[in-house]
C-alpha cells in the first residue's frame, strides 16, 4: 500500500537563498510536529506541500500520487488541507459560510443543478448544512454559526480556520502555528481536539509549532529544521535532549552571540 | 392592518391617477416609480407586496403606456439595463472582477441577431436571409451562448490580473470590440461599419399586441428570469465560491475552490445576460450601429451597479432605474423645459434664457451624471443605496 | 510588395513615430509618477491632459482676439501657452487628488479606481459645459501661427514642419527638467523615498501628503504640457479627445514599467514608433484590408499582451509587492 505522505529531498531556493536543503519528511498516521527557529523554512515546506509553489528538487507524493505540478485546489481535492500562519478567513462571510466554502471540493453539483433547484440540489445543500453544523459543533463554534468571521475573538477565529480546513474532508491536515496567540487553556483544548480528530476521523496531522509544551504533549513525532535542513527527528523526549537541537535554539556556551539572539 | 399596508396601495393608486390625468408630467411618472420603490421597501406582508408590484407592472404600466408611449419606452429601457446591471453585478459585485468593457457582450448579442435577422447576411452568404421573425426566439439563446463564449475568451487571458490591471485590460477589450464593429466592413462586410445594420426583423407579436407593449412584457419576463437565476447562483456553492475569491483568492484556492473555472463562470454568466438583451435590443430598435456600444455604455452600467449596491440584486435593479430615468427623463425633460422657457422669452436675473448658447443641451450631459454618481457614491456610500449584506459589512466602516 | 515604397516612407514614418512618442512619454509620466507613490492608476489623467490643451487654446484665441497673436514673438507665445497649460493641469491634478482620492486612500483598491473613472467622466462634460457656455462650441481649433507651419525638406522624402521640431524640443526640455528634479533635488529624493516606502519616508520626517500633492502637480503639469503640444501639433481638440491618447499613454507607462520614470519615456517612444509604423504599413502590407483605423486596436493589443506576458514592462517595475 502506498505511503500516506512522502516527501523526499525537497530543496527550494529563492534567488541566492536556499530555504530548504534536501529535506525528507514522511507520515503515515498520527500527529507530527515540525519545529525550528524562525526562518528555518517550516512555512516554505508547507507551501510546497500544498502546491503554492514548486520545489526546485525532490519529490512529494501523497497516497502514491506525485503532487508536483498540481494546483493548490487540486491538492485539496486529493485530501490535503491547511491553515495559515496569519489567519486567512473570509472576513466578511459568516462562520458557517466559511465552513461551507471549505466543502467546495466535495460538492458534486453542476451549474444546471444550481439553476434548476432540482432535488439533487436541495438534498446536497441540506447535507452540506448538516455537516457544517456538525463541524462547528466539534470545534465549539455552533453558537456562532451566523456571526461574521471578522467579529470573532482571536481564539475562535483559529478554531474556525480549523473547521474550515476539516470541511474538505482531508486525510492529511497541515496546521501552521494553530496555537499562536492562544492562552494555555485554549491551547490545551485545541490539542485535545486534535487528538480526538486523529482517533475519530483517522486523520494525520502535521503541525508547525513554537509552543514547546504543546509540541511535547501532543506529538507522536517531532522534526527539527534549522536553516532549511533537518537536524533531528524522533519521539518528543529524544528530540528535546538532542544536543544539536539545543544548540540551534539557544546556542552553545561560548558561541557567537548572534545565534542566541536569533531564537 | 398596519399603516404601511394602507399607504402602499394608496400610493400606487394615486400616482397612477396622477399620470393618467397629467400624461406629460415627468413628476407624475417619477411619483409612480417612487410608489413602486415604496412598495418594495415597506414593511408590508409579502402577498401584498407581490400583488401590488404585479398589478403595477403587468396592468398599470401598460395602461400608462397607452396614455404616453414614451413612458413605456422608458420602462422597457429600464428593464434592458436592469438585466445588464444584474449581469455586471455578478462579475463586479459577486466575484469582484472589475470589468470596464462589459458593453462588448451586449454588442456581440445584438450583432448576432442583427446580422442574421436582416438582409445584411446576404452580403456575407449570398442569399437566404433575413431569417423569419420567429427565429428571434431561437436567437435569444444563440445570443446567450455567443456572449457567454465571448466572456470566456475574454476571461482566459485576464485570469491572473487583479484590480487596476484587470480593469484596464477589460477596457481595452471593450474598445477593441467597438473598433472592430466600426471597421469590419472590409475585407468581408461583417458589421457594415459605422453605417450599422437595418432593417432587423421582429418576431410576430402574439395576441396582436402593439410592439411597444410586446417588448415591454418580454423585457419584464426576461428580467424576472435573470433575477431568479442571480438569486439561485448567489445562494449556492457557486455564489459562495465567488465571494470567497473576492475575499481572499489565496485562501479560496487552498480550500479547494478552482479559481480558473469559477472566474470564467462569472464572466460567462454575466456576459450571457447581456447577450440575451442584446438580441432583444436589436429586434426592438430595428437598427443598430457601433455608437450604441461604447465605453460610455459600459460605465453607465457600472454606475448603475455602484449606485444600487455592488453584489445586491435589488440594488442593481434600482440603480438601473435611477440612472435610466435620470438620462431618459430628467435630463431630457430639463432640455425640453429649457427650450420651452427659451421660446417663452423667460429671463433670469435680467439675463434672457433665449441668449443661452445653442450648444448647451442638458440632455447630452450623461457623462457628468455618471461621473458625479461614481465619485459621490465612492466617497459617501461605497456600499450603494440598497447594499448587499456582505458589502455593507465590508464598506460601512469607511463611512464618515 | 512595393519595397522601394515601403523603404521610402520609412524615415517619415520614423519621424512621425518619434513625435507621437514624445507626446505619449509626457503624458505617461503623469501616470507613472502617481502609480509610483500611490500604486494607483489616475484614470482622470487623460482629462488633466486635455484641460491643458483647452487652456492653451483659450489663451491663444484670447491673444488672437486682441491682435497680439501675431504681434508677439512666437517663442514667447508658445512659452506662455505652455506655462498656462502646465499650471492649469497641475493645479487641477492637485485638486482632484485632494477631493476625490485622498478620502479614499485606505479603501479597497477598486474604490479609488472607480472614483477616478468618475472624475474622468465628470471633467469631460465639465469642459464641454464651460466651452458651450463660453464659446458656444466645444470642438476647438488651435489658431495657426504661420511660422510653425513652415516645412523644411530634409531630404527628398522627408520633410518636417517647424511645429514638429518645436514639439520635439519642448518635450526634450521637459523630460530633462523632470529628470533633474527627480534625481538632483531634495524634493525629488523625497518623491522617490515616498514611492519606495511611504511609512519609512514619513518616519524620516517627510510630509507624505505634501509630497503626494507635489507628485500630482508635476505629473499633471507634464500632462498639461503634452496637451498644449498636442493641440499645436494636431490642431483640433474636443473634451473627449483625451481618452484615447490617455489610454495609450498608460499603455506606454506599463510598457516601460509602471512606476519607472525612464521607463515611461522609453515606453512612450516605443509605443509611438509602433503605432506610426502600424498606421502606415498595415494598410500597405494587407493590401488595404486593414488600414490605419486599426492603429488604436494595435495599441490596445500591445497593452493586453504586455499585461499578460510581461506585466513588469521593459525596464521592470519598481513597485513593491503587495502583501
Amino acid at each position: 500500500m502506498a505511503a500516506l505522505f512522502d516527501a523526499r529531498g525537497v530543496t527550494k531556493r529563492f534567488g541566492g537563498l536556499t530555504a530548504l536543503q534536501a529535506v525528507d519528511f514522511a507520515l503515515e498516521s498520527g500527529i507530527a510536529s515540525i519545529i525550528g527557529p524562525n526562518g528555518a523554512g517550516k512555512t516554505t515546506l508547507f507551501n510546497i506541500f500544498t502546491g503554492l509553489y514548486p520545489a526546485d528538487e525532490g519529490s512529494v507524493t501523497f497516497r502514491g500520487r506525485a503532487l508536483f505540478g498540481l494546483r493548490p485546489d487540486q491538492i485539496t481535492a486529493l485530501g490535503i488541507c491547511r491553515t495559515f500562519q496569519n489567519i486567512r478567513l473570509f472576513a466578511n462571510m459568516t462562520v458557517i459560510e466559511n465552513v461551507l466554502v471549505g466543502m467546495n471540493s466535495r460538492i458534486a453539483l453542476g451549474l444546471w443543478d444550481v439553476l434548476s433547484h432540482g432535488p439533487r440540489f436541495a438534498r446536497t445543500e441540506a447535507d452540506l448544512s448538516t455537516r457544517a453544523v456538525a463541524l462547528l459543533d466539534r470545534v465549539g463554534l455552533q453558537a456562532n454559526a451566523n456571526d461574521v468571521a471578522r467579529n470573532l475573538p482571536y481564539g475562535d477565529q483559529r478554531r474556525l480556520e480549523l473547521a474550515r480546513a476539516l470541511a474538505s474532508e482531508p486525510a492529511l491536515l497541515l496546521l501552521d502555528e494553530p496555537t499562536a496567540g492562544m492562552t494555555r487553556t485554549e491551547a490545551g483544548a485545541l490539542m485535545r481536539l486534535l487528538r480526538e480528530l486523529v482517533v475519530d476521523l483517522g486523520l494525520a496531522i502535521i503541525l508547525i509549532e513554537h509552543n514547546m509544551r504543546v509540541v511535547m504533549e501532543v506529538s507522536d513525532r517531532v522534526t527539527v529544521l534549522d536553516h532549511g535542513e533537518k537536524i533531528a527527528e524522533g519521539p518528543p523526549r529524544e528530540v528535546q535532549s538532542d544536543a544539536r537541537v539545543i544548540e540551534a535554539y539557544l546556542g552553545t556556551r561560548g558561541s557567537a552571540p548572534q545565534r542566541a539572539r536569533r531564537a | 392592518m398596519s399603516l404601511y399596508s394602507v399607504l402602499a396601495p394608496a400610493a400606487v393608486a394615486l400616482s397612477s391617477l396622477a399620470v393618467a390625468t397629467a400624461p406629460r408630467s415627468v413628476l407624475a411618472f417619477l411619483a409612480f416609480q417612487g410608489a413602486l420603490l415604496f412598495v418594495y421597501l415597506a414593511r408590508i406582508p409579502t402577498w401584498l407586496r407581490v400583488g401590488l408590484l404585479g398589478v403595477a407592472l403587468l396592468l398599470l404600466m401598460p395602461l400608462i403606456g397607452a396614455f404616453n408611449g414614451y413612458y413605456l419606452e422608458v420602462a422597457t429601457q429600464v428593464g434592458i439595463f436592469a438585466a445588464l446591471a444584474l449581469g455586471l453585478n455578478i462579475v463586479v459585485g459577486l466575484a469582484g472582477l472589475l470589468d470596464l468593457g462589459y458593453v462588448a457582450f451586449f454588442a456581440v448579442g445584438a450583432y448576432s441577431w442583427a446580422i442574421f435577422g436582416s438582409p445584411h447576411a446576404n452580403v456575407i452568404f449570398g442569399g437566404g436571409f433575413p431569417l423569419a421573425g420567429v427565429w428571434f426566439y431561437a436567437f435569444l439563446f444563440v445570443g446567450l451562448f455567443v456572449a457567454a463564449i465571448t466572456g470566456i475568451l475574454l476571461g482566459l487571458p485576464v485570469l491572473r490580473l487583479h484590480g487596476d490591471y484587470l480593469a484596464i485590460v477589460t477596457l481595452g477589450f471593450g474598445e477593441v470590440i467597438r473598433v472592430l464593429a466600426n471597421n469590419l466592413d472590409k475585407p468581408i462586410n461583417l458589421t457594415n461599419g459605422p453605417k450599422g445594420i437595418t432593417p432587423i426583423s421582429r418576431p410576430p407579436a402574439p395576441l396582436g399586441l402593439p410592439y411597444g407593449e410586446y417588448f415591454y412584457f418580454l423585457v419584464l419576463l426576461i428580467v424576472v428570469v435573470v433575477v431568479l437565476v442571480n438569486r439561485r447562483l448567489e445562494d449556492s456553492h457557486i455564489g459562495r465560491a465567488w465571494e470567497a475569491i473576492r475575499e481572499d483568492e489565496l485562501a479560496a484556492r487552498a480550500m479547494g475552490v478552482p479559481l480558473v473555472r469559477m472566474k470564467l463562470l462569472a464572466f460567462a454568466c454575466g456576459a450571457s445576460f447581456a447577450g440575451i438583451m442584446g438580441v432583444l435590443f436589436s429586434a426592438k430598435q430595428v437598427f443598430i450601429n457601433p455608437e450604441s456600444f461604447t465605453f460610455l455604455e459600459s460605465i453607465g452600467v457600472l454606475a448603475m451597479v455602484i449606485l444600487g449596491g455592488m453584489g445586491s440584486i435589488p440594488g442593481a435593479v434600482l440603480g438601473a432605474t435611477v440612472v435610466t430615468v435620470l438620462n431618459l427623463q430628467v435630463l431630457k425633460g430639463l432640455s425640453l423645459w429649457l427650450n420651452e422657457l427659451k421660446n417663452a422669452g423667460v429671463t433670469v436675473l435680467g439675463y434672457s434664457l433665449a441668449d443661452l448658447p445653442t450648444q448647451f443641451e442638458p440632455a447630452k450631459y450623461e457623462r457628468m451624471i455618471f461621473g458625479v454618481i461614481l465619485v459621490l457614491m465612492m466617497i459617501f456610500r461605497p456600499q450603494g443605496i440598497l447594499p448587499a449584506r456582505r458589502r455593507q459589512r465590508e464598506l460601512a466602516h469607511l463611512e464618515r | 510588395m512595393d519595397y522601394p515604397l515601403l523603404l521610402g516612407i520609412f524615415p517619415q514614418v520614423f519621424l512621425d513615430g518619434i513625435i507621437l512618442g514624445f507626446m505619449y512619454a509626457l503624458i505617461a509620466l503623469g501616470y507613472t509618477m502617481v502609480y509610483g507613490v500611490l500604486e494607483f492608476i489616475n484614470f482622470a489623467h487623460s482629462e488633466i491632459f486635455i484641460v491643458g490643451a483647452f487652456v492653451g487654446v483659450e489663451l491663444l484665441l484670447g491673444l488672437k482676439s486682441v491682435g497680439l497673436l501675431d504681434g508677439l514673438p512666437w517663442p514667447l507665445v508658445l512659452f506662455l501657452t505652455l506655462v498656462a497649460g502646465m499650471a492649469a493641469s497641475g493645479l487641477l491634478a492637485v485638486t482632484v487628488e485632494r477631493v476625490a482620492y485622498r478620502p479614499l486612500r485606505n479603501a479597497p483598491r477598486l474604490i479609488p479606481l472607480i472614483s477616478a473613472i468618475g472624475i474622468s467622466f465628470f471633467l469631460q462634460d465639465l469642459i464641454r459645459l464651460f466651452e458651450s457656455l463660453w464659446r458656444n462650441a466645444f470642438n476647438l481649433v488651435y489658431p495657426t501661427i504661420d511660422v510653425l507651419n513652415l516645412r523644411f525638406e530634409l531630404t527628398e522624402t522627408i520633410d518636417v514642419s517647424v511645429k514638429s521640431l518645436v514639439v520635439i524640443v519642448a518635450a526634450l526640455l521637459m523630460l530633462w527638467a523632470l529628470h533633474v528634479i527627480v534625481n538632483r533635488t531634495t524634493i525629488g529624493t523625497a518623491i522617490r523615498a515616498v514611492a519606495e516606502d511611504q511609512a519609512a519616508a514619513s518616519l524620516m520626517g517627510i510630509n507624505v501628503n505634501r509630497i503626494i500633492s507635489l507628485t500630482f502637480l508635476i505629473g499633471g503639469a507634464m500632462g498639461g504640457a503634452a496637451g498644449v503640444l498636442f493641440g499645436v501639433q494636431y490642431g483640433l481638440i474636443n473634451p473627449y479627445t483625451g481618452f484615447i491618447p490617455g489610454l495609450k499613454a498608460f499603455t506606454a507607462a506599463v510598457l516601460g514599467g509602471i512606476g519607472n520614470i525612464p521607463g515611461a519615456m522609453l515606453g512612450g517612444l516605443v509605443l509611438g514608433l509602433l503605432e506610426a509604423f502600424a498606421a502606415s504599413y498595415l494598410s500597405l502590407l494587407t493590401g488595404g484590408a486593414f488600414g490605419a483605423e486599426y492603429k488604436d486596436i494595435f495599441a490596445f493589443s500591445v497593452l493586453i499582451v504586455i499585461l499578460i506576458f510581461r506585466p513588469k514592462g521593459l525596464l521592470g517595475e519598481i513597485v513593491r509587492e503587495r502583501a
